[in-house]
C-alpha cells in the first residue's frame, strides 16, 4: 500500500474486501465474549444456589 | 509410556486439574493471539504488496484461510476427542468435543461468507456447487448436526455418544475437502501453501498468512479453554471441588 486513499478503496475490491473484514471481526468478536460470559453466569448461580441455601 | 507421563495424563483428565490450568493457560492464548492478529492484518492489508492477478481483491486471503484450516482442524478435533469419550468413557473428552463444536461451526461460516466475498470478483458468482464450496457447507451441517443431536437425548451422556458416532462418521469429509481441489476439476484455486515443499507464493504475502494462522489457532485455543471451563462446570456442577471453588470465592 502507498496511501490511504489506496488502503481504503482496496484497489477497487473495498465492496468485497472490508465487508468480508468486518464480519470476520463480528465472528471473532462473539467468540470471545460469550464463553466468559457464560462461565461467569454459571459460577453465579452456583453461588446463588450455595449461599441460598445458607440463608434463613 | 512411561510411568511418568501416564501420572501426568491421569491428572490431566481430572476435570478440578483442567479446569484450573485452563483458567490459567487462556489469558496468555488471548494475549499472543491478539499480537499475532495486529502483526498479521498489518502485513497482509498493508504491507503485502497487491496481487497480479487479483489486485487488492487477494487480501481476503489473509482471513479466509485461517479460518478454512481451523473449520476442519477443529472438526477433526471435535470428532477425536468425542471418539475418545465414546470409547474409554473418559468426562473431559466429550467437554472438549461439546466445547469445540459451536467455535469450530463459527470458522466454517466465516470460510464460506469470506469464499463467498472472495468468489463473487473473481469468478463472478457468490456461490458455484463446486466440490470444495460443498463439502465445506456439508461440514458446516455435521458441526449443527452433532451440536443438535448431542443435546436431543434426555440423558446427556446417550446424547454424547450419539454425537460422537455422528462427529466419527462425518470425519471422512474432512479429508474430501482438502483434496477437492486436487481430485476434481473445480473452479475454487488449488492449494497455494505446501507445508515442507515450498509455496508458490512470494515471502511478503506469505508470512503475513502464516502469522494470521498461527493467531487464529491462539485465539480459537484461548476461546476453546474457556468454553471447556464451562463445559467442566456445567457436567460437575454438583462435585464437590466445584462447590467449594465457589465457597472459597
Amino acid at each position: 500500500m502507498s496511501s490511504w486513499h489506496e488502503f481504503l478503496t482496496m484497489g477497487g475490491y473495498a465492496a468485497y474486501v472490508w465487508p468480508a473484514y468486518g464480519i470476520a471481526a463480528l465472528v471473532l468478536s462473539v467468540n470471545a465474549v460469550l464463553p466468559g460470559r457464560r462461565l461467569r453466569r454459571q459460577l453465579a448461580e452456583l453461588k446463588r444456589k450455595r449461599g441460598g441455601g445458607a440463608q434463613p | 509410556m512411561s510411568k511418568l507421563s501416564w501420572v501426568w495424563f491421569h491428572r490431566l483428565a481430572s476435570p478440578p486439574y483442567f479446569y484450573r490450568l485452563a483458567g490459567r493457560l487462556a489469558p496468555w492464548c488471548g494475549w499472543t493471539a491478539a499480537a499475532c492478529l495486529a502483526a498479521g492484518l498489518y502485513g497482509g492489508l498493508w504491507y503485502a504488496p497487491a496481487d497480479y492477478q487479483q489486485g487488492d481483491g487477494f487480501r481476503i486471503i489473509y482471513i479466509h484461510v485461517p479460518s478454512a484450516w481451523l473449520s476442519m482442524s477443529c472438526y477433526t478435533l471435535v470428532a477425536l476427542s468425542a471418539g475418545v469419550g465414546l470409547v474409554w468413557r473418559m468426562k473431559l473428552a466429550h467437554a472438549v468435543a461439546a466445547a469445540a463444536a459451536p467455535i469450530g461451526a463459527s470458522f466454517t461460516f466465516l470460510a464460506l461468507i469470506t469464499g463467498s466475498l472472495w468468489g463473487k470478483p473473481m469468478w463472478g458468482t457468490y456461490w458455484v456447487w463446486d466440490a470444495r464450496l460443498t463439502s465445506e457447507l456439508i461440514l458446516l451441517f455435521l458441526y449443527f448436526g452433532y451440536m443438535a443431536l448431542s443435546r436431543s437425548y434426555e440423558d446427556p451422556r446417550s446424547g454424547e455418544r450419539a454425537g460422537a458416532v455422528l462427529a466419527l462418521v462425518g470425519l471422512v469429509n474432512v479429508p474430501i475437502i482438502h483434496y477437492s481441489v486436487v481430485w476434481w476439476n473445480t473452479l475454487h484455486q488449488g492449494p497455494t501453501v505446501f507445508v515442507g515443499s515450498g509455496s508458490d507464493i512470494s515471502a511478503a504475502m506469505l508470512v503475513p498468512l502464516l502469522i494470521m494462522i498461527a493467531g487464529f489457532t491462539l485465539f480459537f485455543a484461548a476461546c476453546l479453554l474457556k468454553r471447556i471451563q464451562g463445559e467442566i462446570l456445567e457436567r460437575e456442577r454438583d462435585a464437590g471441588w466445584a462447590r467449594e471453588m465457589v465457597e472459597r470465592t
